[in-house]
């Protein structure tokens, strides 16, 4: 009855039904009305997990070591409890950078680097290899026991066979075939494929239902129950030995199952398309956090009685115990129930390699082979308009090859293994993922350098554990190599590297390679350093949930308040930006967190408080140069193989104009204060001249007034009146004289005629000039110390005169009124000519030293009241100095007289910088 | 019954709980070649530690559903910082 058309015949049908699914499934989402948008189906479809590893390896491995096919569906359940924060992150992460696969994920990470996908992608394929081979040992071997029905007839080894009349081979064929129309049928830029994961949840309930029935036919038809069973078992004596595990070799292995099982669920590339890629609604992870783990407990309770039901129904062995899901039934003559299991087993076996064959066509062709093309410019490709038929090529060629390959493998390799071990050799070769993706997302810190030597660690080391050994195992290389060790050392045997013996082979491979991977990870990170994408994806991959990036946001910035304020402080100060923050938070009402994201409502707050500083213009530039817009067009595969140079030019760009910016900001800010400065100086000058003009002419238009009113004033007092009005007069045209002077030698345009000139002379010739204030104030004596050696200074004479003329007489003017005397000393001093005017009168305030150089700004004449001069003498003597590459300077102590020095340089100097103050005055 | 709110806390709790409740050291308490209920022992506890175990997750994330849904709706009505809820523990 179960002839092999009939079987043929309804596996086709099946998969043709699996077809019509997945076909409705894409029409459907075409129309918008998605067949997979509920939790359910995602749980579902995360139950690819379960190949026909589950299927039929579960009670291979469990009659012959009992519970520890466990672990590979505990681990699981127990990443599913933190599924709402790891994948739930994995998923955010991948939507906003659109990852399509795990080799896109960690290259991404790592700054979008080509070298590391491409390591992913090899690692990928080379591991998963052995996984498909098991799939496809599974379907031929479960189709030629079940040809033999009602015999039990394990299937000879094929290596006798030629290919062409091996059944693995054919199904690697179908399958391929079949991969290729699920998953290759068109380009989607998400790379999802919805009508897939429909195909793919219906297969999990077609391999659940398959298994339960089963399971329910033995433990309730064949025997009373599970006590029943166990009982029977316990009763044969030595299969209870099944019931417990034992030694420190079974619970490292546990220990490590439940490791490998608890990554793999995640960064299998299946397991990661299913998770991920084709996750719809990061919502769905709720119901899945318990729904999946509870398909996993169902699938896997019978799997314990099936195992003890076949050892007891094959106690003299001769019969494969990967095989009893099937030959249970078939010695209990029930064809439907054994068809039924060749279904379930096929549809576990299918979803794998379907899934897992998409998942490895993306990565081949997104991250190994288009960036390979992409780089030979002979081919143009950059420039090409329709890619997508390209593409389609490379996956389906990559599918076949594969699939072709896995084939390769069970015929050379995989016949001598179980089920199960050869699925953990995937796992464990998936696992060298973990320490990248985990510390990837949790730790901003991990480098390019650091991921590429753990992958590349750990891959080794996993070849030299586990592969090469399996290639010993078929002879491919001498059995000494796995005995002996390579070259007889037995400290490099493989399955007891450096003495670590006792342990299982893939508990041990766990081990090293985990120790080598997290190893090289962590410490060249240590030593490397990130560049500039890096850092900036390393902060986008840990702070996701930081970050607001669902989709429909009008305001899609990555920029924190952090940064924002970052920015204000270093154009505002702190103290202003902490007060604007608070102004803030005060009229919107509600608290700022530096890592919160920046909306709209901050952000156009700081570019306004910005603006004011440094203009609008500036402000939007150096606002979205902290926002970093999202990239868009993932379609445009060249740029962003460019982007990442790209990239890191915009940034320091950024950076350098930022910094100019700066400086720009400030030298303008300098430039304003002075500025302003200025301003109010010409208006103090405004306002003092006036006032200092008005005075003068105040006094002679009233004493005019009283000469005109009064023609019988006395001719006395008539001489008296025209005398104060000539005194006035004289000293409106001196005030009008020096501002005129000083305005012009302010500007430069004064008349200079410089000379070389004998010091001494010259300061004689000036004090000649004074003698007159002298005769006025007879009380004053002056004594003069001027040394006879002073070599010439390069001055005008003239000036030279007015400045001591004017020192003199503000000393006269100050003068203590009895016993007054004035001193002036002169002498050479380290290449200038110092002159000291020093008098015993009143003195400066410490305040006003400064301030007397400046115009109209007097001492505060205490005893008086009343200005004397106009203001203008000492200024006009600094000016004059100035010219002359000199200065002036006052010391003196309120009560004991004033020393006002100058200095100006000798000749031989002087030409240098005269020159220098002419620049300046210019 | 933990407060409302505690949903991330109760789920890293339970995470804990079933690394310590199905590895070793722990699984050797139950590693007795006795039958309880007519299953052997290790058996029966670790589907049924499993079985709890799951049933606690579907609890917690059950009033997750709630308290989440509330923050969602928080952010909405504001129009921006749906991560703020979520910084919290995630950072």
């Amino acid at each position: 009855m179960l002839s092999g058309p009939v079987v043929i015949a309804v596996a086709l049908l099946y998969l043709c039904l699996l077809f019509a699914i997945a076909y409705y499934g894409d029409k459907r989402a075409d129309q918008g009305r998605s067949l997979i948008a509920y939790p359910f189906v995602y749980a579902l479809s995360i139950a690819v997990y379960c190949t026909s590893w589950t299927f039929y390896g579960s009670v291979g491995r469990a009659a012959s070591t009992g519970v520890d096919f466990l672990p590979i569906y505990l681990g699981p359940t127990l990443t599913f409890i933190l599924a709402w924060f790891v994948i739930r992150k994995i998923i955010r992460i991948s939507k906003a950078n659109r990852t399509t696969s795990i080799a896109d994920f960690v290259a991404s990470r790592y700054g979008k680097s080509l070298q590391l996908g491409a390591l992913v992608t090899v690692i990928a394929v080379v591991g998963i290899l052995p996984y498909i081979s098991l799939q496809l040992k599974a379907i031929s071997t479960s189709f030629s026991v079940l040809l033999h029905y009602p015999e039990i007839v394990m299937p000879p080894a094929p290596t006798s066979a030629l290919f062409l009349q091996d059944t693995a081979f054919y199904v690697a064929v179908i399958m391929a075939v079949f991969a290729i129309l699920f998953g290759t049928r068109h380009i989607d830029a998400s790379e999802r494929h919805e009508g897939m994961v429909a195909a793919i949840a219906f297969e999990s309930v077609v391999k659940l239902v398959a298994f339960i029935a089963v399971g329910l036919f033995v433990t309730y038809g064949l025997y009373g129950g599970f006590g029943d069973i166990f009982a029977r078992a316990e009763a044969s004596g030595t299969l209870s030995r099944l019931f417990t595990i034992n030694g420190v070799a079974a619970h490292t292995n546990w220990i490590a199952l439940t490791v490998l099982a608890m990554g793999a669920i995640v960064v299998l590339p299946r397991q990661f398309q299913v998770l991920v890629v084709e996750n719809v609604d990061e919502r769905h992870l709720k119901k899945a956090m318990w729904l999946f783990p509870l398909y996993l407990l169902l699938i896997n309770v019978f799997v314990l009685p099936i195992a003890f039901a076949g050892l007891l129904m094959f106690p003299q062995g001769g019969v494969d115990a990967d095989t009893f899901v099937l030959a249970v039934p078939m010695a209990e003559r029930q064809p439907m129930l054994a068809l039924l299991a060749f279904i379930g087993g096929l549809s576990a076996a299918t979803g794998m390699i379907i899934v897992e064959t998409v998942a490895l066509a993306t990565m081949v062709c997104n991250d190994l082979v288009m960036p390979l093309l992409l780089r030979v410019g002979r081919l143009h490709l950059s420039e090409r308009r329709d890619l997508a038929g390209m593409l389609l090529l490379i996956r389906r060629a990559t599918i076949i090859l594969v699939v072709l390959l896995g084939y390769a493998y069970v015929r050379l390799i995989g016949e001598s293994y179980a089920l199960v071990t050869i699925g953990l050799v995937s796992f464990a070769a998936a696992m060298q993922f973990v320490p990248a993706i985990v510390g990837g997302m949790y730790w901003k810190g991990a480098t390019k350098a650091g991921a590429v030597a753990g992958l590349s660690g750990g891959f080794l080391m996993w070849i030299y554990t586990l592969l090469l050994p399996s290639f010993a195992r078929s002879g491919w290389i001498g059995q000494g190599f796995v005995e002996d060790g390579p070259f007889a050392l037995a400290l490099l045997k493989p399955y007891a590297l450096f003495g670590l013996e006792g342990l299982d082979p893939i508990a041990h491979a766990t081990i090293w390679t985990m120790l080598a991977n997290v190893g090289l990870f962590v410490g060249v990170s240590l030593i490397s350093a990130q560049s500039i994408i890096e850092r900036s994806q390393a902060v986008q991959f840990v702070d996701i949930f930081k970050r607001s990036t669902e989709a429909g946001r009008v305001w899609r910035a990555r920029a924190t308040i952090g940064d924002l304020r970052q920015l204000l402080v270093r154009f505002m100060g702190e103290g202003w930006t902490n007060a604007a923050f608070a102004r803030f938070e005060r009229e919107s009402d509600r608290r700022l967190h530096d890592p919160g994201p920046a909306d709209s409502d901050i952000v156009s707050y700081c570019e306004r408080q910005l603006a004011g500083a440094i203009g609008a213009a500036s402000a939007r530039i150096m606002v979205a140069s902290v926002l970093r817009e999202e990239m868009h067009d993932v379609d445009e595969v060249v740029q962003i193989l460019d982007e990442a140079s790209q990239l890191v030019v915009y940034s320091r760009q950024l950076e350098q104009q930022s910094r100019e910016l700066e400086a720009a900001t400030s030298e303008l800010r300098a430039a304003n204060e002075s500025l302003k400065e200025l301003d109010k100086m010409k208006d103090d000058f405004v306002a003092t001249v006036s006032h200092e003009v008005r005075t003068p002419l105040t006094s002679i238009r009233s004493f005019s007034e009283i000469l005109r009113d009064n023609p019988e004033l006395d001719p006395e007092q008539r001489q008296e009146f025209v005398g104060i009005i000539v005194q006035e007069s004289e000293r409106l045209s001196r005030l009008i004289n020096d501002i005129l002077d000083l305005a012009k030698m302010e500007a430069g345009r004064s008349e200079w005629s410089m000379a070389d000139v004998a010091p001494k002379a010259a300061i004689e010739q000036a004090l000649a000039a004074s003698a007159g204030l002298f005769a006025k104030a007879p009380h004053i004596t002056l004594e003069t110390r001027i040394a006879d050696d002073i070599p010439a200074i390069r001055v005008d004479a003239d000036r030279l005169t007015q400045v001591i003329v004017n020192l003199v007489s503000n000393a006269v003017k100050f003068c203590a009124k009895d016993n007054g005397w004035i001193r002036l000393e002169a002498w050479q001093e380290a290449g200038f000519l110092r002159v000291d005017v020093k008098d015993n009168g009143c003195g400066i305030a410490e305040k006003d030293q400064e301030r007397i150089f400046e115009r109209f700004q007097q001492a505060a004449d205490i005893l008086t009241g009343k200005p004397q001069g106009t203001g203008l003498g000492l200024p006009i003597c600094r000016q004059i100095l100035h010219r002359f590459g000199g200065a002036i300077w006052v010391r003196s102590e309120p009560g004991n007289g004033a020393t006002f020095s100058f200095r100006v340089p000798l000749a031989h100097t002087a030409a240098d910088a005269g020159a220098v103050a002419s620049e300046a005055a210019q | 019954m933990p407060p409302p709110g505690r949903s991330r806390e109760l789920l890293v709790a339970l995470f804990v709980l079933g690394i310590v409740l199905l590895t070793p050291p722990l699984l050797i308490v139950f590693n007795k070649a006795t039958r309880v209920f007519g299953i052997p022992t290790l058996y029966l506890y670790l589907f049924a530690t499993w079985l709890v175990l799951i049933a606690l997750v579907a609890f917690a994330v059950g009033r997750q559903d709630t308290a989440e849904d509330l923050v969602d709706a928080r952010a909405e009505a504001r129009g921006g910082e749906p991560a703020q809820a979520e910084g919290r523990t995630d950072a």
